[in-house]
């Protein structure tokens, strides 16, 4: 499909086009109310988990840190409502597990306005002060990861970065929080934008927009405009990249604008570039003046199980069932079956209780009814008929269908060794094409615990 | 309160409508016009051949997928297509329990004995066939002519001969229709033994004359593009065998064309179209990977023109294809994909020359590179303006 991918003009080889079913794509940001009581999680993040610093019963202002750890790769947390510390212990976690969490209990009456915050002047700081202004707000990567944003930042002093992408594809279907702050907030992302382009030293900022969303590219350009017109000096460009899955991925969005091939293993700072998500750049251009920490988000509500579907900006913490309550997902209680999904519908998790709060990672939340999933369900699994789907789709270059085979014989360490499996990013291209409805990226994933386990 | 009820599955929670089924029941569809058109030119008793064969196949399949040992399901459409794809590489006038016996065999020992839709090793059809083919060697070659007077009302005789019984010679009734007999002659056998070459038109449409010759290649050639576009079918195959096969013996032909035919001769001579486009490409039986696809191809042209041309036989598709069976996963093996990012491991960059922006290595060396990364060379070596 090399041809056929060249004259379309599509930026990275192979891929696949799922329904982009953007029901929300034109709606505007809306604020969901703040609920009685936030489970804040401690382990939000990768990295080191932030431990509490504040006690039960004791009173807390929204924006006040509640949890914070001195390890580099970690990021404190903020209290995102004033009220009262009522549990630290376990809760309901999004992977099933019950993990360690701040429970607060809002206090009836309060504004909730951000009454926490360390105001400052950043235009003569230097890029290791903001390094740390940015650690100060807790910021983690918004599109998904929740990678550290002051360490994704931070350059190595052997390495120079010249171009800071900026990512802005949102290529899973159903997914329209980012596109909405880039229509929304494109002077908080432009600024956003410039202090991450200080902090890293980088000289020019790419933002990639995929052409699905022209009127973001039309806004982020009007704002670069108004934004030179005012005297900034930095050299930013928005870029229309070609719609395909998995193009969000940093890699794939390197290919696309630049050409240039990721070394396996390696990072992009190593061609000199830095990548970040669009969503966490506007939240750090309206933050970090302010000094306030990361208190709230927009997620996308959405799916066919939703009646109100649309992004909100919801506070961090707040508990899925009363996110889906305010989005009209009718009777949230009944037994009904349906599937509620954290992510987009490509690589996001399913979830099994409605008490999981909204991390700082969340960036969707799908809800489909029992209808849909029937057709999935009816669906037959056969034994591999070597279609070549999944090699022809697979980002990597992989070829999930002899991982596939060799997953079911158990010779992990053959898919490890000579076959990549350490390449694959669990992007759910070889799965959504497969006609033999495999489960392929399950596993693959089974399989890169088993080797972790093995090489632990 | 109730919790309610809610499924959990691990991602990706969309995916593409295209099902095995789909894949399968479109390649009967596409198959249908051929079968037509072969029905079309040779009567009732092509008409009997598909339907005992294909009939013999949905049989056998049955039988194996009741005994519970084997993966699929009668409705997946793959015993259609082997039963379809086999009558159509039978001669019309092939008694009906010899058709069976190709059709029992091809599903029993190409397929259930491997374990079923996705484990065979080679084409069940062409299983059927290659049995058949050393079974009984004088029916599989006795082909009728195309397009005889009162094809629709009257049985070519060998095909209604009785179970275990020598078929009639079709060379008497024919005599009796006062037809030569040679005019039976599918158009290799007709160069192979008596140095006749067949004309394009001939070859092309299958529509002149009384030729023994399957459907025609340009109906193959329309339904297998339809195949190709809607992607049910890699294109890469039907395309990597014609090349290989037309480059052979052009190749030959050009070396020595009074000995060896002209390469547009032996690409629509035979079975070849259909081999390349609905045999040589059995998703099972092929490779996977792309370049492993175009070896594959190639290899099937290859040895098609070699059999043809060095060997007894007239016809060398089916074995052809056999043995690219045979060497599939051999082929696979090497022509693995080089992963993305590992290209300049493997000495290959690839640095797309239509990226909307130019990599600036004005600002980063190569060495200042390879000192955060644990691989060299990923940079191209000239820096690009």
């Amino acid at each position: 499909m090399k041809l056929v991918s060249y004259f379309r003009g599509e930026a990275f080889q192979r891929g696949v086009h799922p329904p982009s079913c953007k029901l929300t794509a034109n709606r505007k940001i809306r604020r969901l109310p703040f609920p009685d009581r936030v489970t804040v999680p401690l382990s939000q993040h990768i990295g080191k988990v932030p431990r509490p610093i504040v006690r039960v019963g004791q009173d807390v202002v929204r924006g006040q840190p509640i949890a914070r750890s001195d390890e580099w790769l970690s990021v404190p947390h903020h209290a995102p409502l004033s009220g009262v510390v009522e549990f630290i212990g376990l809760r309901p976690g999004m992977r099933g597990t019950w993990i360690e969490s701040i429970v607060i209990r809002a206090h009836r009456g309060a504004t909730q306005e951000d009454l926490w915050g360390r105001p400052r002047d950043l235009s003569q700081a230097t890029g290791q002060d903001i390094l740390q202004a940015i650690w100060d707000t807790g910021m983690v990567g918004l599109g998904g990861a929740a990678f550290p944003t002051h360490a994704k930042l931070s350059v190595p002093k052997q390495a120079k970065v010249h171009t800071l992408v900026v990512n802005g594809c949102e290529c899973e279907p159903y997914l329209t929080c980012d596109h909405r702050v880039m229509v929304e907030h494109a002077a908080d992302l432009i600024a956003g934008i410039r202090y991450a382009m200080r902090a890293t030293g980088a000289v020019r900022a790419i933002i990639g927009v995929e052409d699905n969303k022209p009127d973001a590219v039309r806004v982020l350009r009007q704002a670069i405009a108004d934004a030179a017109a005012a005297g900034v000096s930095e050299e930013i460009h928005v870029e229309a990249v070609p719609t395909k899955y998995p193009q969000g991925s940093e890699k794939m969005l390197i290919m696309a604008l630049f050409g240039a091939e990721m070394p396996a293993g390696g990072l992009p700072i190593a061609l000199g570039m830095v990548v970040s998500n669009v969503g966490t750049l506007a939240a750090l251009g309206k933050l970090l003046p302010l000094g306030q920490g990361l208190t709230e988000r927009v997620v996308t509500v959405t799916g066919s199980g939703v009646a109100k579907p649309g992004d909100y900006r919801v506070i961090l913490g707040t508990p899925l069932k009363f996110v889906l309550d305010y989005a009209g997902v009718p009777a949230v209680d009944a037994l009904d079956a349906r599937q509620v999904i954290l992510g987009g519908p490509m690589m996001g998790q399913a979830i099994g209780s409605l008490d999981v709060p909204i991390t700082k990672g969340v960036s969707g939340v799908l809800v489909f009814r029992r209808e849909d999933m029937l057709e999935r369900e009816s669906r037959q699994t056969y034994p591999c008929i070597k279609c070549g789907e999944c090699v022809e789709s697979c980002p990597m270059g992989l070829n999930p269908s002899t991982l596939g085979m060799l997953a079911a014989k158990r010779e992990y360490d053959l898919m490890g060794e000579q076959y990549f499996l350490g390449d694959c990013f669990e992007c759910g291209c070889c799965t959504y094409v497969c006609p033999s409805n495999i489960p392929l990226v399950q596993q693959f994933r089974v399989a890169k615990q088993i080797l972790r386990e093995k090489a632990a | 309160m109730t919790q309610p009820l809610i499924e959990i599955r691990s991602a990706p929670h969309v995916q593409a409508a295209k099902t095995v089924e789909t894949i399968m029941r479109n390649v009967v569809y596409s198959l249908l016009p051929i079968c037509a058109f072969y029905v079309f030119q040779y009567g009732i008793s092509a008409l009997a051949s598909i339907a005992v064969v294909t009939g013999a196949c949905l049989a056998t399949e049955r039988f194996f997928v009741g005994t519970g040992t084997q993966a699929g399901r009668l409705s997946d459409y793959s015993a259609v297509i082997t039963g379809l794809l086999l009558a159509l590489t039978l001669p019309p006038g092939f008694p009906l329990w010899m058709g069976a016996v190709a059709g029992i065999v091809a599903i029993a020992l190409g397929k259930a004995l491997f374990g079923g839709i996705g484990f065979n090793v080679f084409n069940p059809a062409l299983v059927g066939r290659a049995f058949v083919q050393a079974a009984f060697p004088t029916a599989i070659a006795t082909y009728t002519p195309s397009f005889l007077p009162g094809r629709f009302t009257e049985f070519i005789p060998s095909t209604l001969a009785w179970p275990l019984m020598i078929p009639a010679d079709a060379a008497v009734w024919l005599k009796a229709k006062h037809l030569d007999a040679l005019a039976g002659a599918t158009p290799l056998a007709k160069w192979k033994f008596d140095g006749v070459l067949a004309n394009a038109d001939e070859l092309l449409t299958s529509l002149s004359g009384h030729m023994a010759v399957g459907p025609s290649p340009l109906l193959i050639l329309v339904c297998g593009a339809y195949l190709a576009a809607r992607r049910f079918m890699d294109w890469r195959i039907p395309l990597a065998v014609l090349g290989s096969a037309a480059l052979t013996a052009w190749l030959l032909f050009a070396f020595d064309p009074a000995r060896y035919p002209n390469p547009f001769f032996m690409l629509f001579s035979g079975g070849l179209i259909l081999g390349a486009v609905y045999m040589a490409t059995d998703m099972a039986t092929s490779p996977v990977t792309p370049k492993g696809m175009w070896v594959y191809g190639a290899l099937i042209g290859l040895l098609t023109v070699v059999i043809r041309y060095y060997s007894g036989l007239p016809e060398g598709v089916m074995y052809a294809i056999l043995i690219a069976n045979a060497a599939s996963p051999l082929i696979e093996k090497i022509t693995q994909p080089v992963p993305f990012g590992r290209g300049a491991i493997l000495g290959m960059d690839r640095v797309k020359k239509r990226a909307s922006y130019p990599l600036n290595p004005g600002y980063i060396s190569r060495e200042e590179a390879s000192a955060v990364t644990p691989k060299k060379r990923f940079l191209p070596n000239k820096p690009k303006k």
